[in-house]
């Protein structure tokens, strides 16, 4: 076995390779969930009964339903063998007697065709009997309405280092969920089949969960059940945990009918019915030296978690484990809470918890930096983590050098100095729009925080003619997995990339997967494989020295052939050597595993080494801002990012990308909305389908994106020198945040702190711009001593919410000490 | 009843196990087609875009790119489309699947045959030229000719978009045996007169204009049909199945556009995509509107007909026509009357157009105002609704505003006309002291509320704001005129 890290000659790994479904994508060939449910002779169609109140028990009338032509079922709580339950905390009922927020499935029926299955599904009966609800997190608090467990993480001491601190500042920080919208929504297709097996086919990142789920709500045990995920159309972490109830259900059906059972949910029952990014209410308080260093952090973090535990425990985890960022806080007090509210259980999304954990310390750092008079640039390059410092969670920031390398490297290539001169030009002779260009880092930690998630398993086939085909538990959402895995195993087995083929992942294959997730899949499942491919390669490689008269030791394996050191004139296909080895009955296939190794985490004291390293990155956007409306466009955006050396640049530069657009749709344009009114619809979802729920699209584009990849990046500590590349990019987002910042900072006088609404949308930012303008028109005023007191002493109207009431609330108290 | 067929991918199928409200998509999907997907169900995604072979102006046909998932199967019959798979095969990609799979333009893939048909209907377009060297290359457009708001209606949430903007502006031109190329020199297929009913519903392509009149004369609840974008949601999210349809989108009276000395007049059921085409800016205002108008899939299919007639207070052409001073033509079998726009809107989606009255034009007097501007505030830039809208439309004469009209949407149960503001400035010099006053005005004009999309003090304060902003473009354009 060779080094975890070391790559040999000419590796595939490192080439730029297109994704390996892209002739099926573009062609329309390649099959989802449900493509194959359409191709499935007899199937029948899964539909939802949807609660119409946020927190009720109900009394459901099935009966209605079989009156409708083509309504063959109706799948209910008495239907189930095993466990009625869609989790694995216990607290989902999959078929529930009490209504936990609007739009909660509480039955499901099953027709000949999705219009019976619909009207089906119209007819079904149900009585409400309303009990209390919290919609807001502010309400959960309220009612102390909480789950889980809640979390602290601590270093040095905070109280007494805020105490102490020359100037300390202090505020409320509050922002929304995100929808995934992964464009294709959940689906499932179970078909029961002639051996009693289940094979369900799932739109699933966790393929495992999702087979242990469907055993144990139809009371069989694992083996007597097969997932597969052939591909997804996007998951973000939506689908995680949350595709597990839905395949159950299908099974479910499939059971009772005998039929192969369809369930894919439309665009409204998606984004009405599953989880999302977590909102959270921070309320904080810093302490600086007057040249900016943070010199602590007081923070209590709520976490929303909508209406069961879900994943929000390690998402909070995530949070507490981020709110530094990439600075040294030396001391810390940092209390996370779950709050339990009637809206949909929020979930996994692409960082999980940790741009919600750097949300608060950018926000916090674009907030004071121009009360402190010091260029917010600056007071974040000056508290970047140094070599030898670490989090506050106790692990040792490893290569924390490469923060400032990075930092440096993009201010270089961005021409940051120069730019910024010519928009301070730009700006003094413009009145109504002005522009700004900011520059924030990110740090993220690499590994699952539960330790047992951090291991993989993989299944390598060689064929007699030398073909060979690769199964590996990670699954393939879009991220491009797959075909770096192709070149993992291309590269470990010396051969070209399309000597490899890879086979769908599958739960029979590859048994006890953790979820495709944590940015992690390459890691672990690139170990897993390259495991299985070397011991492959090893005994292969006895066959070859036999064959060309070296010691196993001094064969190579390299573009397809096999060679001996010194053997000039000789070589072998791959193929010889596995056709001979054959013949001499030596195994050509092997199950490959890998673990990562070092990583340690206690979850009561928040303290250890959770991650096996950190991925850095920075980014400058530029933006422009219109003060008439609040509109604004994002100009130019140069990132460097550290992905280790890349084992698919391409790909890498892709997630890279889209990342960042997903990050500045959280920050600035996706907006969920709930009715947080006590009238009939309340709980409901106001923005439940794509013309009310903006994501991103060709206009807001950045008009001129540079990525780069952050050069000779090898990290010991995985797969060829690599690093993760999933999540970390989404906070390069905060700088379009920071620019937009800056640029409503233009409309008042030096000295305003900005507090800008979260998301960003146009609205908020024009709020913002009222406010920067009357900070002007209160300057020139000059000396209201009333408005003086109010902005020292009210640390209460420090919320970030978009009301134009705020507009007038001081934004940020500030006291000497 | 004669069977319907249709030709998809140049083979002949017929209409199978569809109702008449089953979505062009849907059937697609039924009869084996799975690579046309379904990402919204209400034509914001453009996951499910495909090609539909329309007639240009020269007795050819235009490749033109629609949403699967808003138009009825039953309206394409006889007619010839082209999804992604026709396109080209995995082993035989089409130059846009080739551009777009090697730029990395495809992560998840499931949008992906969506935009590869958007492009390949923008690769075919055939007034699309390569920027001259030296031409300035202009705001959105490839120096390859493309437009990439051909891909406004088409959403992608993992790659961020820049490779597939790549892929697009590297396009070449068809090559000389490109089959679809080819295919645009014969005509488009003609009209089907179609009478079908299945699954409780009745969908019916009339033969003539007087026979959809006298359709809708004995049918007075007949649900009139253009492109189907807003009635294609309402039966994909809302349920909705009307008894019976009557599609006039194809009817040639309703697909006029001329350009007289007193006025123009634009068939109501030209797609929008074509009014653009042909107007071709000269009428600014509208030049302004159409970007901003959803996205080009829409506009592919949507009408001005259908934007009115669905009386919607926050459609964006009636502020645009407002303040044009448009007048429609509502032919009913009685005979033809004229309306002014201003005096169309009765209440929340409520117009007086007849039961029996369909609306066959909109006339646009002439000479139109020289100051003209569409101001649009939402959320995102490329297809959004409006929070609110707005058209000016002013003549200034030696500095002195001497007429106004301004069209507002979003800002009460039907499309308005801001008179009081329009009082404000006539008469009066066209200065800050006026704008300021008339901004104010503005200001209060309507009765906006607060929803999803905007508070109702920004819905106010953006009339205002809009005002100011037109008097400070005003004021730039002047400056760099004397400069």
């Amino acid at each position: 076995m060779s080094a975890l890290a070391d790559r040999p000659a000419n590796p595939v790994v490192g080439l730029r390779a297109v994704h390996e479904s892209a002739a099926l994508h573009v062609t329309g060939a390649a099959m989802y969930t449900d493509d194959l449910a359409a191709h499935t002779a007899g199937v029948l169609t899964a539909w939802p009964v949807q609660s119409t109140n946020a927190h009720a028990r109900v009394t459901v009338d099935v009966a209605p339903a079989y009156d409708v032509p083509g309504v063959v079922r109706v799948l209910t709580a008495d239907d189930v063998p095993g466990i009625n339950d869609a989790g694995i905390k216990h607290d989902e009922p999959l078929f529930p007697s009490e209504a936990m927020f609007y739009g909660h499935a509480l039955v499901w029926v099953l027709g000949e065709t999705q219009e019976a299955a619909r009207l089906g599904a119209e007819a079904v009966k149900v009585d409400y009997e309303a009990l209390p609800s919290y919609i807001t997190v502010s309400e959960a608090i309220a009612a102390e309405s909480y789950q889980g467990i809640a979390r602290t993480v601590e270093r040095g001491d905070a109280a007494a280092a805020l105490a102490g601190a020359p100037r300390v500042f202090e505020g409320v920080t509050e922002f929304g969920g995100q929808e995934h919208f992964y464009l294709e929504t959940h689906a499932s297709l179970a078909i029961l089949d002639s051996e009693g097996q289940y094979f369900v086919q799932c739109s699933t990142q966790h393929p495992s969960e999702t087979q242990e789920i469907v055993a144990h709500v139809l009371g069989i045990s694992s083996s007597q059940v097969t997932v597969q995920s052939l591909r997804m159309g996007g998951a973000f972490g939506g689908k995680e945990m949350q595709p597990h109830g839905f395949a159950a259900i299908a099974a479910l059906g499939a059971k009772l009918t005998g039929r192969p059972v369809r369930l894919r949910l439309n665009r409204t029952q998606d984004i009405t019915m599953t989880g999302k990014r977590h909102p959270f209410q921070i309320s904080w308080k810093a302490g600086f030296t007057e040249d900016g260093l943070i010199q602590a952090l007081d923070a209590t973090l709520t976490a929303d978690g909508g209406w069961s535990i879900d994943l929000s425990e390690p998402v909070l985890g995530r949070a507490l484990c981020h709110i530094d960022n990439a600075y040294w806080i030396p001391n810390v007090h940092a209390y996370g809470r779950i709050a339990k509210t009637n809206k949909t259980s929020q979930t996994a999304f692409r960082g999980f918890g940790g741009p919600q954990g750097v949300f608060l310390i950018e926000d916090i750092l674009g907030r004071v930096a121009p009360v402190l008079g010091i260029d917010p640039a600056e007071i974040r390059r000056k508290n970047m983590y140094r070599p030898g410092q670490s989090t506050p969670y106790g692990q040792l920031v490893k290569d924390a050098d490469r923060l400032e390398a990075i930092w440096q490297r993009l201010v270089d290539e961005s021409d940051f100095d120069e730019r910024r001169a010519e928009i301070a030009a730009f700006n003094a002779a413009s009145v109504d729009t002005k522009r700004a260009l900011a520059i924030t880092p990110v740090k993220f930690g690499i590994s699952f925080n539960f330790a047992a998630f951090n291991q993989a398993g993989a299944l390598v086939h060689v064929y007699k003619d030398g073909s060979v085909l690769i199964n590996h538990g990670g699954t393939e959402m879009g991220q491009g997995l797959h075909t770096k895995m192709l070149q993992v195993a291309a590269t470990a087995l010396g051969l070209r990339l399309d000597q490899v083929r890879l086979a769908p992942t599958r739960t029979d294959k590859v048994p006890n997967t953790s979820a495709t997730a944590a940015s992690s899949g390459a890691d672990l499942n690139g170990g897993a494989v390259k495991n299985a491919c070397e011991q492959i390669r090893e005994r292969m490689a006895k066959v070859a020295g036999r064959l060309l008269g070296v010691d196993e030791r001094d064969v190579r394996f390299e573009g397809g052939l096999i060679t001996g050191l010194g053997k000039f004139d000789e070589s072998l296909t791959f193929a010889e050597v596995a056709n001979a080895a054959y013949l001499q009955r030596v195994q050509l296939w092997a199950a490959g595993y890998y673990r990562t190794e070092g990583l340690h985490w206690n979850p009561d004291l928040m303290k250890g080494s959770p991650f096996k390293y950190f991925a850095y990155g920075c980014a400058a956007t530029e933006v422009e801002v219109d003060g008439f409306t609040g509109a604004y466009r994002v100009r130019r955006v140069d990132i460097v990012h550290d992905v280790g050396d890349s084992l698919s640049p391409m790909l890498d530069i892709g997630q890279i990308e889209g990342a960042y657009v997903q990050g500045v749709g959280w920050l600035t344009l996706e907006e969920l909305r709930w009715d947080e009114t006590d009238g009939p619809n309340r709980g409901r979802l106001l923005t439940q389908s794509a013309s009310t729920y903006k994501l991103p699209s060709f206009s807001e584009m950045p008009e001129e994106f540079n990525v780069r990849l952050f050069e000779n990046a090898r990290e010991d500590g995985a797969v060829y020198g690599s690093k993760a590349v999933g999540e970390p990019p989404f906070m390069l987002a905060f700088s379009a945040r920071e620019a937009i910042r800056e640029a409503v900072g233009e409309f008042a006088p030096a000295g305003h702190s900005v507090e800008l609404g979260s998301p960003a949308t146009p609205e908020a930012v024009y709020w913002a711009i009222e406010a920067a303008r009357s900070a002007g028109s209160a300057s020139v005023a000059a000396t209201s001593p009333a408005a003086d007191a109010s902005a020292e002493h009210d640390p209460t109207g420090a919320s970030a919410g978009s009301a134009p009431a705020g507009a007038d609330v001081p934004a940020l108290a500030t006291t000497e000490a | 009843m004669d069977e319907i067929t249709m030709t998809v991918n140049g083979r002949q199928r017929p209409l199978q196990g569809a109702t008449a409200h089953t979505t062009a998509l849907d059937w697609l999907r039924d009869t084996g087609l799975s690579g046309s997907k379904e990402g919204c169900a209400e034509g914001e995604c453009g996951a499910c875009a495909m090609l539909v072979a329309t007639p240009d102006d020269n007795g050819g046909t235009s490749w033109t790119a629609v949403n699967a998932c808003l138009v009825p199967a039953a309206a394409l019959n006889g007619q010839e489309i082209v999804t992604a798979e026709g396109l080209g095969s995995p082993d035989e990609l089409h130059p846009v699947q080739e551009k777009l799979a090697e730029a990395g333009g495809s992560q998840c893939g499931y949008c992906t045959p969506g935009f590869a048909c958007s492009m390949a209907g923008e690769y075919y377009r055939a007034d699309r030229a390569p920027a001259a060297a030296g031409d300035e290359v202009c705001e959105e457009h490839g120096p390859n000719g493309f437009d990439l708001h051909a891909l406004s209606g088409n959403l992608c949430r993992c790659t961020g978009y820049r490779p597939i903007r790549d892929a697009a502006y590297t396009l070449g031109s068809p090559e000389a045996d490109d089959e679809l190329a080819a295919r645009r020199s014969r005509p488009a297929p003609a009209p089907m007169p179609t009478d079908f009913s299945s699954g409780g519903g009745r969908f019916i392509r009339p033969a003539s204009l007087s026979e959809a009149l006298d359709l809708l004369h004995d049918e007075p609840t007949a649900l009139l049909l253009a492109g189907s974008t807003d009635l294609g949601v309402e039966v994909n999210l809302r349920g909705r199945r009307a008894p019976l349809v009557v599609a006039i989108e194809q009817l040639p009276e309703l697909r006029t556009l001329e350009i007289g000395e007193e006025f123009i007049e634009i068939g109501a059921a030209l797609p929008l995509s074509e009014v653009e085409r042909r107007l071709d800016g000269q009428v600014p205002l509208l030049a302004q509107l159409f970007p901003q108008f959803a996205s080009r899939l829409i506009r592919n299919r949507g009408t001005f007909g259908g934007n009115l007639g669905t009386g919607s207070p926050i459609g964006d052409t009636p502020p645009a026509l407002l303040a044009l001073g448009a007048r429609l033509v509502l032919a009913s079998a009685g005979g033809e009357r004229e309306v002014d726009l201003a005096d169309y809107f009765t209440g929340y989606r409520q117009t007086i157009r007849g039961a029996d009255e369909l609306i066959r034009a909109i006339r646009i007097p002439l000479p139109l105002a020289r100051v003209t501007a569409f101001h649009k505030i939402a959320k995102r830039r490329f297809d959004d609704i409006s929070s609110v809208a707005l058209g000016f439309a002013l003549d200034i004469e030696g500095g002195v505003v001497t007429a106004a009209r301004i069209g507002l949407g979003g800002v009460a149960a039907t499309p308005l006309r801001a008179y009081a503001t329009e009082a404000a400035l006539v008469g009066r010099p066209w200065n800050v002291a006026t704008v300021r006053a008339a901004s104010a005005v503005l200001q209060s004009e309507g009765t906006p509320m607060s929803d999803h999309r905007a508070s109702s003090e920004y819905r106010s304060l953006m009339l205002g704001s809009s005002l100011l902003k037109l008097y400070s473009s005003t004021v730039i354009e002047s400056k760099e005129v004397s400069a």
